[in-house]
């Protein structure tokens, strides 16, 4: 892939946003602090990225996963994050299967509704739900391919 | 594909704020890589933002800024010379230093060197050996 520079560059809104809500309120951040933490925000990716693909090839594997990953942030001394990411990739790999569930759960509701209209209407309405939850996530994964 | 919406994007109920996306391209742009489970991009993108939340409060809580309510590039350049964690940001962040300063120190330094040899002789023979 022939990315440009500004390809390795994240949303400088986003940046900010997390900034903001990690100080207190009312604190004013520099444009130039803004960029500085986004250029930073970059290379802490790459530098990651170097060392969690060091523990893959140690192991042998082609594919970085997520222990890799973790084992990345114990070495560049940010252990402090293992346990927050952890928590993180759980809720992430229910969502993924969440996704996946709701996916055959219409399907299978689709079928049982030729048969009995009126059954399960408490079920029907909790796949709207989730239908909602869905659509909501298919607009985000478009945000996130920008400029 | 989607452009420009960056600013808006995701609601609270995200799981990571960060565009997974990027943060493969980024990823990708390192040549030893060959492929990276999904489950490894959501991570790097949720130890990232955990990595901003953490510059950013470490340099404002011992940056000279607080003061004034106010976090500027200084904290963060001397965070990432006085923390051992942060050093490897020292090159990205470097110093800054009045353009004054760095000509008197120039100065200096030639005057300890050679001290006979006008400017623009040294300039030139510094651009012989760069060449």
């Amino acid at each position: 892939m022939a990315e440009r520079p500004e390809d390795l560059n994240l949303p400088n809104a986003v940046i900010t946003r997390i900034i903001k809500e990690a100080l207190p309120d009312g604190v004013n951040i520099s444009k130039e602090a803004r960029s500085a933490i986004s250029r930073a925000a970059s290379v802490f990716v790459l530098y990651a990225t170097s060392c969690a693909n060091n523990f893959a090839m140690k192991g042998k594997r082609k594919t970085l996963n997520a222990t890799d990953v973790l084992s990345a942030m114990e070495e560049m001394e940010f252990q402090r994050f293992v346990g927050p990411l952890k928590e993180s990739l759980e809720a992430y790999r229910r969502d993924q299967k969440g996704k996946k569930g709701a996916v055959e759960l219409k399907k299978k509701d689709k079928d049982k509704k030729e048969d009995s209209e009126d059954t399960d209407k408490n079920r029907e309405d909790e796949n709207e739900d989730e239908d909602e939850r869905m659509e909501e996530e298919e607009q985000n994964d478009e945000e996130e391919v920008d400029n | 594909m989607a452009s420009g919406l960056s600013g808006s994007g995701g609601g609270e109920n995200r799981l990571v704020s960060l565009p997974l996306s990027r943060i493969r391209v980024i990823m990708k742009s390192s040549p030893e890589v060959s492929s990276i489970n999904p489950d490894a991009i959501f991570l790097i993108a949720k130890a990232t933002e955990l990595f901003v939340q953490y510059l950013a409060t470490h340099s404002y809580k011992h940056g000279q800024g607080k003061e004034n309510k106010a976090l500027t590039y200084s904290d963060l350049s001397r965070t990432a010379e006085k923390s051992e964690t942060f050093q490897f940001l020292a090159d990205i962040l470097p110093k800054k230093i009045l353009a004054s300063k760095y000509l008197k120190m120039l100065e200096r330094e030639k005057e300890g060197e050679q001290e006979e040899e006008e400017e623009e002789e040294e300039e030139s023979s510094e651009n012989e050996e760069a060449s």
